[in-house]
């Protein structure tokens, strides 16, 4: 199977205008990418249905606003896609 | 319905889990039907859009206590397979698909004598009520249709 980069940006490609070849480990999802808050809605959908999770976007906003943690832990993609396996393991998938 | 106060939901038949049932009638006279279409009266798609969205509002306002607020921000796959006129009462199904964080996802049919005149994916966005007005006009309407 893909690896879960590779998912997150075939998604992301799928549900925004960013060309795939675009998308890369160290690229932040909004500030090199673009997505703006409706894509990265669809997005989120997205990634919640194939991975059969709940990606924690409100908490992950909220740490981030709060000064609690920086915004590439959760929107690099290399760290997104490593978020979003820890989400997976804690499922139990 | 009160189309020149977008009060497009009078009453709710049923709600069952994660689904609702509302009912509504067309009114037979408003000015929306004068320029949408003069002598060939119909219901805006845009507005039967707007039905199914707050169909699916109350829904998740009911599931959420009232507790925050959800804001219409995405339709998708959206099909009006029918004219519907003044004076119809229509019947809105809205079922929550997804229950993501921060948003919604619906899915939303309009029928009306058992045939179906549209159907679209929802998005809504779930806020915190902007406004104590607002929190507090949702509720008040909320318990006019049994669901607060």
């Amino acid at each position: 199977m893909a690896s879960s980069f590779d998912r997150i940006a075939d998604i992301i490609a799928e549900n925004s205008e960013v060309p795939r070849e675009n998308i890369l480990p160290d690229s932040h999802v909004i500030n090199d990418l673009g997505i703006d808050s409706l894509d990265f809605l669809d997005i989120v959908f997205a990634i919640d249905k194939a991975f059969g999770i709940k990606v924690p976007v409100e908490a992950w906003t909220q740490e981030v606003n709060a000064g609690n943690a920086p915004a590439e832990q959760y929107f690099v993609m290399k760290n997104l896609a490593a978020r979003i396996d820890e989400l997976v393991a804690a499922k139990g998938g | 319905m009160r189309l020149e106060y977008f009060q497009m939901v009078d009453r709710v038949a049923s709600l069952e889990g994660e689904a609702i049932v509302v009912e509504s009638t067309i009114p037979d006279a408003s000015p929306v039907f004068e320029g949408h279409f003069p002598g060939y009266p119909l219901m805006p798609g845009v507005l039967l859009v707007e039905t199914m969205a707050q169909a699916s509002g109350w829904l998740l306002l009911r599931l959420m206590d009232f507790a925050r607020m959800p804001f219409l921000m995405g339709v998708k796959e959206a099909k009006f397979r029918s004219f519907v006129g003044p004076a119809t009462p229509v019947t809105v199904h809205a079922r929550r698909i997804h229950d993501g964080s921060g948003y919604a996802v619906t899915q939303a049919r309009i029928e009306a004598g058992g045939k179906r005149i549209c159907d679209a994916e929802l998005t809504l966005r779930i806020m915190d009520f902007p406004a104590p007005e607002l929190a507090a006009a949702m509720r008040g309407r909320g318990k006019e249709l049994g669901l607060a």
